[in-house]
């Protein structure tokens, strides 16, 4: 069933876990994985930094970090800046990047802006989108509030080992080990792929990236890291933070029902089913696909789908006492931490939809627009 | 890169000897697969499969394996008849692939495509099941006591008297029967699930073998070349038999009244001859 692992957890009540159990998860899938590229994406980690932005960067040389602290101080300014704990590990071969971390806050001066409507969110993106794409030897890993990134080049244990992820602990861990098919294994492009607070673990293939990809274009976002995910990142900031759609309307936009299914539901339903399937048919994703959403705004959330074939695995859990949700590729990556959970697996095309301090508001199983927010 | 090279890589540096993790007690062989190697990881999964391999060639007849945390293709091809596999944990993908013989009980959930290709002897899951269990199996029974997941039973056959079953307790989801050319699938739904308890798609390509579902079953959910059919006299063995392993396997008691059931069968053998020229065979 696929290449590639993927897995999440988070504490529904906004307790913290430890990169520790995030890593078992994942390396308990150590078959769906070839030493090409794994990552962790965790949110609530700088609770002393809530509300800058933390921009985590690959550099290739000093160079490119003295242009992007340069470009970063023109636009705002910088709280705190850092370099990324990273530690050798015997069996990773270089080149390793330099990982850097600036806590961000963007200027209000509005002359920086150049459209007087551009919020601070989409300052960061359009900030992050030129550094990936002008900047040589940069590229911009994470840009959230509150949340960061650690991903690179090799097999998911030697990642959490180099960057040492025992140290971090968070409300929510999303995380993926890579089986590259069809693009190139590199540390950018390894996932989760970021923009802003979103974040996408992806296991399959993007079969209609071209309609994707120009479909996010035209809205602004440029394509860079050489991989398909990308485009799935930058779907869901546009659909759900610009265009404001409810989490289960989006989903349902990436994956939705055939049309003589759609023809069942009752009236309403089917014509707002319609209607997304008709505006958004360039964000529809063809192809095998399950992913793993991260998300901070408004609350830290967890999304997990599978394309509406069923063509790769996904399996949610619950542990016994219900304050922990579980996403991943097997049922082993979640009894390895928790023995006694309950497990399920949603329906294909539906989102299983888990917010902290609201508990897991969709399990995948309801109706296409039930559940969310 | 071709699987040995990457086990290899992987596990070079195991300095440890894996019949450390056998162990002998009260007539039984017990192999803990949570055993951790030189690096500190559990053992693979092949060197837990030629531990079994070992034991089934030494002629033993039980075997427990405690700790499995998704350990793949568990058993595969193992084909002595007398052969008691008795899993505790989580068995990965492909358990009992190109099994012969062997029976397997697994008592918690199983993973994807349970009992792949395989030939004869019984996989008893005391749990869930999740997608494409099943797949192309030639013979042989699987028991599931819980729900099962996509694509369940997709392209079984049979030949000459040799049928394969795959009998779920509760539900299972799309796909049901995909491309099936053989065998007998039987959905029990005996949590009571509401509404029908297999998904969409059901019997999709089906030109051979048997769906019983316990319960209501909608023209929507036949996907092309499904048929419903009415339960002849002819069936009801074949059924009999599916529902009595069911029973032996979780010593409960399965519904045997037939008029509970809707049988699902191929609407002809070919059911996609109208998609080709004919003239270019």
């Amino acid at each position: 069933m696929g290449g590639c692992g993927i897995a999440g957890c988070m504490n529904l009540e906004g307790g913290r876990i430890s990169g520790d159990v995030i890593a078992r998860m994942l390396e308990t899938m150590g078959e769906r994985e070839n030493g090409l590229g794994a990552g962790y994406a965790c949110y609530g980690l700088f609770p002393e930094h809530r509300d800058d932005y933390c921009m985590q960067f690959f550099f290739d040389h000093e160079e490119a970090r003295t242009a992007v602290e340069e470009l970063l101080k023109a636009m705002g300014s910088i709280t705190k800046d850092e370099r990324v704990h990273t530690q050798r590990v015997k069996s990773m071969r270089p080149p390793f990047p330099m990982v850097w971390r600036y806590f961000f806050r963007p200027s209000s001066k509005l002359e920086w802006r150049g459209r007087t409507d551009l919020s601070d969110d989409d300052l960061m993106v359009q900030l992050a989108m030129h550094v990936n794409a002008e900047v040589e030897g940069a590229l911009c890993v994470s840009s959230g509030k509150d949340m960061a990134v650690f991903k690179g080049n090799g097999y998911s244990y030697e990642i959490s080992k180099y960057y040492d992820l025992g140290r971090y602990s968070g409300k929510m861990w999303v995380s993926h080990s890579r089986f590259p098919t069809n693009s190139p294994a590199w540390w950018g492009g390894a996932h989760p792929l970021s923009i802003l607070d979103w974040t996408v673990c992806h296991n399959g293939e993007i079969t209609s990236y071209g309609v994707n990809r120009k479909f996010v274009e035209m809205a602004g976002y440029r394509c860079s890291v050489l991989t398909d995910t990308e485009v799935v990142a930058y779907t869901w900031d546009l659909l759900v933070r610009k265009h404001r759609l409810p989490i289960s309307a989006a989903a349902f936009a990436i994956a939705p029902w055939y049309h003589e299914d759609i023809a069942r539901l009752d009236p309403e339903s089917a014509r707002l089913a319609t209607w997304l399937r008709i505006t958004y048919k360039e964000a529809l994703l063809n192809g095998p696909f399950s992913i793993i959403v991260g998300r901070r705004e408004p609350e830290v959330t967890m999304i997990a789908l599978a394309d509406r074939k069923k063509l790769r695995p996904l399996l949610c859990g619950r542990s016994q006492d219900g304050r922990t949700a579980y996403v991943a590729s097997e049922e082993c990556a979640v009894r390895i931490v928790e023995p006694e959970a309950e497990t399920w697996t949603p329906n294909a095309g539906s989102p299983m939809i888990a917010v902290v301090g609201k508990g897991i508001v969709r399990t995948g199983n309801e109706h296409p627009f039930v559940g969310g927010e | 890169m071709p699987a040995d090279v990457w086990g290899e890589r992987k596990h070079k540096d195991v300095r440890f000897d894996p019949a450390s993790a056998v162990e002998r007690r009260d007539g039984l062989v017990i192999i803990r697969a949570d055993t951790k190697d030189g690096e500190g990881r559990m053992l693979h999964y092949k060197v837990l499969n030629d531990l079994i391999r070992r034991e089934m060639l030494a002629g033993t007849r039980h075997i427990v394996l405690e700790g499995v945390m998704g350990h793949r293709y568990i058993a595969s091809t193992a084909n002595r008849k007398e052969l008691y596999i008795e899993i505790r944990g989580t068995p990965g993908n492909n358990l009992g692939a190109f099994l012969d013989g062997p029976t397997i009980e697994v008592f918690g959930n199983a993973q994807d495509m349970t009992g792949n290709t395989m030939n004869a002897g019984r996989i008893i899951v005391h749990g869930n099941a999740w997608d494409v269990t099943g797949l192309a199996a030639r013979g042989g029974s699987i028991l599931i006591k819980g729900n099962t997941g996509y694509r369940v039973g997709i392209h079984m056959k049979e030949y000459c008297g040799v049928r394969p079953c795959i009998v779920v307790g509760g539900t299972a989801k799309d796909y049901l029967g995909e491309y099936m050319a053989g065998g007998t699938v039987v959905v029990l739904n005996l949590g009571g699930a509401r509404g029908s308890p297999v998904g969409l798609h059901l019997g999709a390509g089906i030109h051979g073998g048997k769906i019983f579902v316990r319960g209501k079953v909608e023209d929507h959910q036949l996907g092309p070349g499904a048929t419903v059919r009415p339960i002849e006299e002819e069936d009801l063995p074949e059924l009999l038999w599916c529902l009595e392993e069911f029973e032996r396997a979780f010593h409960t008691s399965a519904p045997k009244d037939k008029n509970e059931y809707v049988k699902i069968a191929p609407a002809s053998s070919r059911p996609f001859s109208g998609h080709y020229d004919p003239t270019s065979v």
